[in-house]
């Protein structure tokens, strides 16, 4: 079977794919961002001494791990707001994607702080140190920086999940694809060029990772 | 101090000298200190008092628990029973409405203002210069200012020799040089009481010297109370105002080094001697 390819078509639908292109890349960035700090906050809380605080933030990170995001995204935008919690498609996307990850940059973090020396905690202690300057200004100073290449694979994995938010009405890459799709019928340029598009991003990207992890290898 | 003879002439900048001065009675006073690891007896019951100004000398062998001393005193370690006072202060407990009830975090800080430590593995911030490893916790403990600190941080890398250091990061600095600086670090939080936990056992043996000419320095040229567990016999029977021999979470005899070294009155205090010495 052949198919022939509608070029024609396919230039005429690249700008409606950038515009989704844009949205995905917005989704992705507050998206990180968000479970960068979240994760942080994770993996500190859940080293912290009272039991109060470190029990249920564990219980917290695995009942979000252990649940798909696709469920979560579902409950955040059909179940929540007949609870009074309303919010837009993308927001609820944003926050999603956030939440989810931060139970993965949160084991991240805590690998790279348990990779610091007991001695630097002891030495904080002897110095006095607070808490907090201890973990602002000792612990992850050391502890982030091993780190980074980790977040950075995690970044380019949520970027290749924005899509799910098509699921919610959120334009993002695919779902201008889908629309073009359902549209005119020429879903095959559609969705070829929606993956072109992810590759695009998605290969360069791990290249610059890679790079940063032989970097932080080559340091001592 | 073979790369900077001027070392052990001078008094270190007077700051640490006035340390411990107006204190009464005793500086570092243990009570039925209990610590244990599991079903393993670290300290047993042990009672110990150091004057203002001493310096104690604690030896035994590895695994009696000498360590662990410095590691309750420091707070790294809690007791699991008994007192101990800091300069008069409790340093687990405080008192309320007359009794003695378990320390908040605020006292413990506010008691453990009057100690420092220096480790066997230096434990230097990596990520900070030798100036900055001094500066730091005066800057944001002590509540100097960033050109105090500074001051003040250089004034004691000069007086461990490391003028020349002052802008390097540990992971450029020798054994001995990184020792030096944990040293001045210590030092620049101007404690009453200095402990010592083997500083110079994971030193390269021609690294040894340099260190040790630091603290007999400190030794002589200061009135801090210092609390040193050595492994070097010669050095211990040199500074030391008393010997502790240590083993099995107990004192087995203590009293000056020359009778702890030439005199000594119980068997285990000899059959570590012996084995010690024969090393060496």
């Amino acid at each position: 079977m052949s198919y022939d390819i509608n070029w024609e078509y396919s230039r005429e639908l690249f700008p409606d794919l950038l515009d989704g292109l844009v949205v995905t890349l917005q989704a992705t960035s507050f998206g990180i961002i968000l479970a960068m700090s979240l994760g942080l906050v994770f993996a500190i809380l859940r080293r912290s001494e009272v039991r109060a605080i470190s029990w249920p933030t564990a219980w917290v990170i695995e009942f979000i791990r252990s649940t798909p995001l696709l469920v979560q995204l579902f409950m955040l935008f059909y179940v929540l707001p007949q609870y009074g919690l309303r919010m837009d498609a993308f927001t609820t996307g944003v926050v999603a994607l956030g939440v989810h990850y931060a139970t993965y940059t949160s084991e991240v973090y805590r690998s790279g702080i348990e990779g610091v020396p007991r001695g630097q905690w002891e030495a904080s202690t002897a110095l006095n140190l607070s808490t907090v300057t201890t973990w602002s200004r000792v612990v992850l100073p050391q502890a982030i920086p091993v780190v980074i290449p980790a977040l950075g694979n995690y970044l380019i994995a949520m970027f290749k999940e924005v899509p799910l938010l098509a699921t919610i009405t959120v334009l993002d890459v695919l779902g201008e694809g889908r629309a073009a799709c359902t549209r005119t019928g020429n879903c095959v340029e559609a969705y070829t060029m929606v993956g072109m598009l992810f590759l695009a991003i998605s290969i360069p990207s791990s290249v610059l990772v890679r790079q940063l992890e032989a970097r932080l290898a080559r340091q001592p | 101090m073979p790369d900077n003879p001027d070392v052990p002439t001078r008094k270190p900048s007077g700051l640490v000298a006035a340390a411990g001065d107006d204190l009464e009675g005793a500086n570092v006073r243990f009570e039925q200190v209990t610590k244990q690891f599991g079903d393993l007896v670290v300290l047993d019951q042990l009672d110990m008092e150091v004057s203002p100004g001493e310096k104690v000398v604690i030896i035994g062998p590895s695994g009696s628990g000498k360590t662990t001393i410095l590691r309750v005193l420091m707070t790294l370690e809690r007791p699991e029973g008994g007192t101990v006072e800091v300069g008069g202060d409790h340093l687990y407990h405080e008192q309320k409405n007359g009794r003695l009830v378990p320390a908040s975090d605020k006292h413990v800080r506010q008691v453990r203002r009057k100690i420092s430590m220096v480790f066997q593995h230096f434990n230097l911030f990596p990520h900070m210069t030798a100036l900055d490893n001094v500066a730091f916790a005066p800057r944001k403990v002590l509540g100097l200012s960033k050109d105090e600190a500074n001051e003040r941080a250089t004034n004691l890398l000069e007086v461990v020799g490391l003028a020349d250091k002052v802008g390097e990061h540990p992971s450029r600095l020798s054994g001995g040089q990184k020792q030096r600086v944990a040293i001045a670090r210590a030092l620049a939080m101007e404690p009453e009481v200095m402990l010592f936990d083997e500083v110079t056992s994971a030193l390269d043996p021609e690294l040894v010297g340099e260190v040790l000419g630091v603290l007999r320095d400190l030794a002589e040229n200061t009135s801090m109370t210092m609390l040193l567990v050595t492994h070097e016999m010669g050095f211990a029977r040199e500074i030391g105002d008393r010997v502790m021999m240590f083993d099995a979470g107990r004192v087995v005899e203590q009293g000056p080094p020359e009778q702890i070294f030439s005199d000594p009155q119980e068997q285990r205090t000899r059959d570590f001697l012996r084995a010690v010495l024969d090393r060496g």
